[in-house]
């Protein structure tokens, strides 16, 4: 017996749960990070090579919108590190209803904007 | 009768457990690396270039980087596997993105090594 099923996907009404905002974009930044790879090992060896390097880099990273990219891949890491730390907690048991799910994803948003803020005010 | 063990291709739960353990390894180095600038309170060059003096602290280095590297190449394998459906595009980017973080495995050495 195949009823069909009913359908009800009324776009505007339907919308992603704090945990799976979470979770997509855990992906995203994960991506972007890998992206910013060979950016940021060039950074790693312009900051160690010599005064010189690092100066040129230094000189390179004054620029605003330079600043901009490099709080762009601040937030990704802080928002990788801190729904990393969560999806750990998730394999501890450590998360175990649904109440918890959302709290633990308000706790990660907050966390990573606050630190982004925070550290992104310092360095520019 | 054939006795057929039902398996998928195996990989999973080992790629599983690298993909925490390579993260709980970059954690730990993030969080060591963070609280010694706090604690140094500044950042200049000769603070930054004295850090990397230290052989242990090149190594760790090293230790967090392949951790990246191979942390990043489940999670884009992961991406991929979910998103391009077309075997020779995923083959494609698969090739470049396995290449890519081998070539960034002898960068870092010659990063830290290098100097």
């Amino acid at each position: 017996m195949n009823k069909p099923r009913p359908k009800h996907l009324a776009l505007h009404l339907i919308k992603l749960p704090l945990p799976g905002i979470v979770s997509i974009l855990h992906r995203i930044s994960g991506l972007l990070l890998f992206v910013a790879l060979p950016l940021l090992l060039l950074m790693l060896q312009y900051s160690l090579r010599s005064i010189e390097t690092y100066s040129q880099l230094q000189e390179a990273l004054a620029h605003p919108l330079a600043k901009l990219v490099m709080i762009g891949l601040l937030w990704a890491f802080l928002q990788h590190f801190c729904a990393g730390l969560r999806y750990l907690a998730i394999d501890l048991h450590r998360v175990r209803n649904l109440a918890q799910a959302r709290n633990s994803s308000k706790v990660v948003m907050a966390a990573s904007i606050a630190l982004t803020v925070l550290i992104g005010a310092k360095l520019w | 009768m054939v006795n057929r063990v039902v398996v998928g291709a195996h990989y999973g739960l080992r790629d599983w457990l690298v993909q925490r353990i390579t993260a709980v390894v970059m954690a730990v180095c993030s969080v060591a690396l963070a609280g010694y600038l706090l604690w140094k309170g500044r950042f200049d060059y000769d603070v930054w270039t004295g850090l990397f003096a230290s052989q242990t602290v090149r190594t760790f280095s090293l230790l967090f980087l392949l951790s990246l590297f191979y942390h990043a190449w489940i999670g884009m394998r992961d991406i991929v596997m979910d998103y391009v459906k077309h075997a020779g595009v995923r083959l494609a980017i698969h090739t470049l993105a396995i290449l890519a973080l081998l070539l960034y495995v002898i960068w870092s050495v010659q990063i830290l090594w290098g100097m």
